[in-house]
């Protein structure tokens, strides 16, 4: 028998890898330049979570799967034109500062604040699904301080995957050092699942799906709820881009068998 | 004045502690000589006693959990592992490794003892008081913190500090004792490729990285993903270097392309993957384009070998670059290093 699933999927905004990036310092701290302008993404390792989530959702018959982002509401919006196209979900917009720079304290304590309040959310059938780190500040604690808000301590990080059994136990890959999986079973849910890559291919673009979760999306969109983010004490004594510009030599004229013996010479060098 | 605690763990043995608890040990001394500060380690593990051996010559307090229980990495018990040590040690600033282990859990202990979190820590400085260096937006921008609340966790990576190498002796710990919350997930073992397919060598000098212009069609109109194959397996071979790769060939994995059987997710380096911390680093057949780079960050020495000389690399992130083939490049390269060894 199929277990009916609730996940809430944790996923930040982040800017196109592609694009320069250049910090500066405003009134409230560190930022991006032109940050409001970027081109955004969903976050590569929540945007996994999501994928999952969506592939459980669809094997669990009568599961629910939310989508919870807190960034600007025009970024957002921006964004979920295109991730609507990938998987059906409920978007649960939270109006609040971009980037890298916020405490993830502050975050946590908005994320959880309003999954708690979700409406129809079952906590003893939910999955708490995000990327294990960011894009942006990358310390990979958001998703486990929500956790903890709820109540959770079934938690795991750098997941690669997850089997679920028929009884609701389920069977999880974590990442650990030295490119091993930790494998481990939990009881059930509820439980944190922070993801790496996991296993799945990005979903094609679906039109259909798109314009289902727009005719939610927008609307919740509008009645998104404004996040003050408190600094929790964090401040930032500088902020800058590293020097890594190389003298790089380009090496044109050899043969393979002259930058073979540069390769190994300089391998063995120490 | 702060108070510093240093926690640590055991490594599989359950009696040993970890090389990145051992730097964080180094941390942590310098932090307490630093600040003047009085410094406690703590140490969860099977047998704290006998991992203890080895930080014995720090003359610091020694705060214990240990038991079966702890044999695991698991969130419940460990969690409840470290609140009680943190409890019993009443820190201002508290250092660990950012291991799996601690990485999974320190968020939530620091919230349930009212403190806050920085992780990723790369270097430690401040005279008066502690100033962290910690990177985001993927390695891409560099920033010094500092925060005012306390208790604050550090979670430092590994490979910044030495580990500590005092004198291994008998030390007196002080046992805490842990309320064990009910246990739901048991740790059911450890999935790695056989011991002669595993590509990722952490500790190895040297990182070689592998695009997807490996299995793009060839001067012949053909694809060689065998002979590929066989090249870069022959050089990781010849020199025990870990693997490394780009998200897009390990996607083609997922695509029905030619593919590396032997390259999963857990190679991938960059804005999706890691940025893991090697003497020198090879990249072949990688555009070098930013996504990639980012994890290459803390690869000191770096060389690559393209096709296009107008590729990422050229544009100051690599210290040499060959325009070459790398195909032809690396049969020779694997040639003359099997030569060496006979």
């Amino acid at each position: 028998m199929a277990n009916v699933l609730h996940i809430v999927v944790c996923a930040g905004i982040v800017p196109d890898p592609l694009q320069t990036l250049e910090p500066v310092t405003g009134p409230a701290g560190p930022g991006l330049k032109n940050e409001m302008v970027l081109p955004a993404v969903l976050d590569p390792w929540a945007a996994s979570a999501l994928y999952e989530a969506a592939a459980l959702a669809a094997k669990n018959p009568g599961s629910k799967l939310w989508l919870l982002s807190l960034g600007p509401k025009a970024k957002l919006q921006q964004v979920m034109m295109t991730v609507a196209q990938k998987v059906a979900f409920e978007l649960v917009p939270i109006d609040g500062p971009i980037g890298g720079f916020p405490d993830a304290h502050a975050t946590a304590a908005a994320l959880a604040e309003t999954i708690a309040a979700l409406p129809g959310l079952d906590r003893t059938k939910l999955l708490l699904f995000g990327g294990w780190e960011s894009a942006t500040r990358g310390a990979g604690v958001t998703l486990q301080l929500v956790g903890e808000r709820l109540g959770i301590t079934d938690q795991f990080q750098g997941v690669d995957q997850i089997d679920l059994h028929e009884d609701g136990s389920f069977e999880v890959l974590e990442r650990v050092e030295g490119g091993k999986h930790q494998a481990s079973v939990c009881a059930g849910m509820p439980a944190v699942l922070g993801w790496a890559t996991g296993n799945l291919a990005e979903p094609r673009n679906n039109p259909q799906v798109g314009m289902a979760n727009m005719r939610t999306i927008m609307p919740a969109l509008a009645k998104a709820k404004v996040a003050k983010l408190e600094a929790n004490g964090l401040s930032y004594l500088s902020v800058a881009l590293p020097k890594q510009q190389r003298e790089t030599r380009v090496v044109k004229d050899m043969t393979p068998d002259e930058i073979a013996a540069e390769v190994v010479a300089w391998i063995g060098a120490e | 004045m702060e108070n510093i605690l240093v926690l640590t763990h055991a490594d599989d043995s359950g009696s040993a502690l970890t090389k990145a608890s051992l730097e964080a040990v180094t941390a942590g001394l310098e932090v307490a000589a630093r600040l003047k500060a009085p410094l406690t380690i703590g140490l969860v593990a099977v047998d704290a006693a006998a991992a203890a051996g080895a930080v014995a010559s720090t003359g610091a307090r020694l705060l214990a959990v240990s038991g079966e229980a702890f044999a695991q990495a698991r969130y419940a018990t460990d969690a409840a592992a470290v609140e009680a040590i943190c409890r019993a040690a009443n820190a201002s600033i508290v250092l660990a490794p950012g291991s799996s282990r601690f990485t999974r859990i320190a968020a939530g202990v620091a919230h349930r003892v009212g403190g806050f979190v920085d992780t990723h820590i790369t270097a430690l400085s401040g005279a008066e008081s502690v100033e962290a260096s910690r990177w985001f937006y993927r390695q891409r921008i560099e920033a010094v913190i500092s925060r005012a609340v306390r208790p604050w966790f550090l979670l430092l990576d590994a490979g910044t500090h030495a580990a500590f190498a005092g004198a291994t002796g008998s030390a007196q710990i002080e046992e805490i004792a842990v309320q064990l919350p009910s246990i739901r997930t048991t740790v059911s073992g450890f999935r790695a490729p056989a011991q002669d397919a595993q590509t990722i060598r952490p500790d190895a000098k040297m990182l070689f990285v592998a695009g997807a212009g490996w299995t793009k069609k060839q001067p012949d109109g053909q694809t060689h993903a065998a002979e590929a194959g066989e090249l870069i397996l022959g050089f990781l071979r010849n020199t025990s270097s870990s693997l490394g790769s780009s998200k897009s060939l390990v996607d083609q994995g997922g695509e029905g392309n030619s593919v590396l059987p032997f390259l999963t997710h857990l190679n991938q380096i960059g804005q999706t993957g890691s940025t893991p911390r090697h003497a020198k680093g090879l990249s072949t057949c990688c555009h070098g384009e930013e996504p990639h780079v980012v994890g290459w960050r803390f690869i000191a020495d770096r060389r690559a070998i393209s096709l296009d000389p107008n590729c990422g690399w050229t544009r100051g992130k690599a210290d040499v670059v060959y325009i070459a083939d790398a195909f032809a490049v690396m049969a020779k390269v694997n040639e003359k290093l099997e030569a060496n060894k006979a």
